[in-house]
């Protein structure tokens, strides 16, 4: 049986080495919650200097209202470490990112928040473009056989690490799996102790 | 087969396996900062957890602080909240902070070595794309997200992968006025903004080995900045000597064992990496950035390359738009583009060596009329050794404003920002659309590059302009 893990609207942003200041810009950084960030998501694109939202900008055009799954390009989420980039995109309602590549941190910090990223060859992700240029798609994404189902039978496959694909399949606590290990921290601990004293 | 120095470090941190290729390493230093640790700290009060070694958990306030004043309150309400609340965070913790009062307070990866917690052989991690910084002790050191800041607090330890090795090896002398900062863009230039993508970068090579603690660090910073994960360098002499009598650096009883142990910590001669690159250090001239992301660099005498000359159409579509946003076209000469604003700072350029090469372009000369200059020192040991050195001085007399230390304009958090249209030479580490602030066009160059901007009014090869004095 195969298990849907998302579906929705596809968004496509048609752009290369996207940055986490273009996804949130550092104004919407001073906030000491995990919450608020999808008015911020892509903020100096999606708004004009006076605070209208910009008709250019592809996440306002109409037959993109409601997208849940961002098609993009190479090198998605570059530049900063921050984690209100993941959370703006998701509270915005992305779940499922799909890009050339991403940079390794946005990476994590997405896979933390229980976001699918889909990687998917250079010439994979121009035809999925073309197919966003024929209308606005909905897919389903079934993470269990790694498929994107565009309907009638069509499907692309997509690779993904294996630890991760468990991970977001069991939704298993960060924290938590890592604590079963709490013995062998305790011995590490004590064995740096030992052999590399001035370390604490 | 031999080992990588990247394979060595991850190699003796690992606590145990969690999944076929995912190790939980341990951590020996986490630095904590105000911007991405109050959900981190959130988090763990929700789940009823602790910080497990507070010991090796060290704080300071940087990103979102006002340079001019040291009130908590002075770059706006939202920030005097999020500065309180890690205040409150490492005192119900007990995480040794250095707030705003504190006469050593700084960048993170400035204080991070200056204090001595930057260590060979450490894994060391922040909430900041920037540790990668304090690689250039051999430690590997690399940015994180909030839920791994919240992770590592609740139990010292991250999960992570292998990550595939890069060796860049730069042999030769560096020519006068080329530094590390023109190396690093250089080897981004050549690699791209994502060529490092999944590796730990190794910087090797003469002209590494040539290289002060301060520039190694430059170079280190950097590495995110094409994408790698990490940069390294392995210890040397000059890493001892930089360390040695450092305030949490291994004392007197045990120096010689520790050094024994740093000593060890190298690629292995027959070690094999998964990639490798070479640049000639003589070929090097001083560089700037003209585009919208760090790999969109010339040689400052070089012309703007024209779009059409990219046959890869990704590059192509991104030079293009990079020329439209930073109001330039192709061909032109960045040495005949006016600049607004000269910002001397950031945790890529904002140490004593930084500012005694600024200082030396400036000195008797003045800041060219209508712009805008800033130093800001990258910590509290860094402004006072450059007041008691002169530097601060020269730059005040030459017309720079001399500020407290912070993150400040590279990434204007606070109301260190450059206007909409506003050309900013900068010493930062990012040349970001909206980086610096809103329609703001930033030009990446070394802190010497800056100074000369700053004198000259416009960008110049600062080899000929301190040709022209000589």
């Amino acid at each position: 049986m195969s298990q849907i893990f998302k579906q929705g609207l596809v968004c496509p942003l048609d752009k290369n080495n996207v940055d986490t200041d273009q996804i949130i810009p550092k104004q919407f950084l001073t906030s000491v919650s995990r919450d608020g960030f999808a008015e911020a998501l892509f903020y100096d694109w999606r708004y004009l200097a006076d605070g209208a939202a910009n008709p250019e900008f592809v996440l306002n055009y109409p037959q993109y209202q409601g997208a849940s799954i961002l098609l993009t390009r190479a090198n998605f989420g570059c530049g900063s470490s921050r984690e209100h980039a993941p959370w703006a995109l998701q509270q915005y309602g992305f779940n499922v990112i799909i890009a050339e590549s991403f940079a390794d941190i946005f990476f994590n910090n997405s896979v933390n928040n229980g976001m699918l990223l889909i990687t998917l060859s250079k010439t994979n992700i121009e035809l999925l473009f073309n197919r966003c240029a024929q209308g606005p798609q909905q897919w389903q994404i079934d993470l269990a056989s790694q498929e994107i189902l565009f309907g009638n039978n069509a499907a692309m496959g997509f690779n993904i690490d294996p630890d991760i694909k468990q991970r977001l399949l069991s939704g298993l606590d960060f924290i938590g799996s890592s604590e079963q290990l709490n013995p062998q921290i305790a011995a590490f601990e004590a064995q740096r102790r030992s052999n590399l004293p001035w370390l604490g | 087969m031999g080992q990588t120095l990247y394979q060595k470090i991850y190699h003796s941190h690992v606590v145990g396996k969690l999944n076929a290729s995912t190790d939980l390493l341990f951590v020996d230093r986490h630095l904590i900062h105000e911007v991405t640790s109050p959900q981190a700290f959130s988090g763990l009060k929700l789940a009823g957890r602790a910080v497990r070694r507070p010991d090796l958990t060290f704080a300071t306030m940087d990103h979102n602080v006002s340079t001019q004043r040291r009130s908590l309150d002075a770059a706006g309400e939202t920030s005097r909240k999020q500065l309180e609340a890690l205040a409150a965070n490492c005192d119900e913790h007990r995480i040794p902070l250095l707030d705003l009062t504190h006469p050593d307070q700084g960048i993170v990866h400035v204080i991070g070595p200056e204090q001595g917690l930057t260590q060979p052989g450490m894994i060391i991690v922040c909430g900041d794309s920037h540790t990668s910084t304090h690689g250039a002790f051999g430690a590997l050191a690399f940015g994180i997200g909030t839920s791994e800041v919240e992770h590592v607090l609740a139990t010292q330890t991250l999960p992570q992968q292998q990550a595939k090795t890069l060796k860049v090896e730069i042999n030769g002398d560096l020519p006068a006025h080329v530094t590390p900062k023109d190396v690093i863009l250089a080897v981004i230039g050549k690699l791209g903004t994502a060529g490092g993508n999944g590796y730990v970068a190794e910087f090797c090579g003469s002209a590494i080995r040539g290289m002060s603690m301060e520039g190694r660090m430059t170079l280190c910073n950097m590495s995110i900045e094409m994408g790698a994960k990490a940069g390294l360098i392995a210890p040397d002499d000059t890493t001892f000597a930089y360390l040695k009598g450092k305030a949490h650096a291994p004392q007197a009883e045990h120096w010689d064992a520790a050094v024994s142990y740093w000593q060890s910590l190298h690629s292995d001669a027959d070690a094999v990496f998964d990639k490798s690159i070479s640049l000639d250090a003589s070929s090097i001239s001083p560089q700037i950035t003209w585009g919208t992301n760090p790999e969109q660099v010339i040689a400052v005498d070089e012309p703007i390359p024209a779009p059409e000359s990219f046959s890869d159409d990704t590059k192509r579509q991104a030079a293009e738009r990079a020329l439209q946003y930073m109001g330039l076209s192709a061909g032109q000469k960045l040495t005949d583009c006016a600049v607004d604003v000269v910002f001397i700072g950031s945790c890529t350029n904002s140490r004593i060596e930084d500012l005694r090469a600024a200082a030396s372009v400036v000195r008797d000369r003045k800041v060219a009329p209508g712009v805008r200059a800033l130093v800001v020192p990258g910590s509290g040991v860094v402004k006072r050794q450059a007041e008691q050195e002169g530097l601060a001085e020269i730059f005040k007399q030459a017309g720079f404003e001399w500020r407290e230390p912070g993150c400040s304009m590279c990434l204007g958090m606070n109301d260190d920002q450059v206007a909409a249209g506003q050309r900013c030479a900068s010493t930062s580490n990012r040349n970001f659309e909206g980086r610096q602030g809103r329609g703001a066009r930033t030009h990446l160059v070394s802190p010497a590059m800056a100074a000369a901007a700053a004198i000259a009014g416009k960008f110049v090869n600062v080899a000929r302009l301190e040709g022209a004095a000589q």
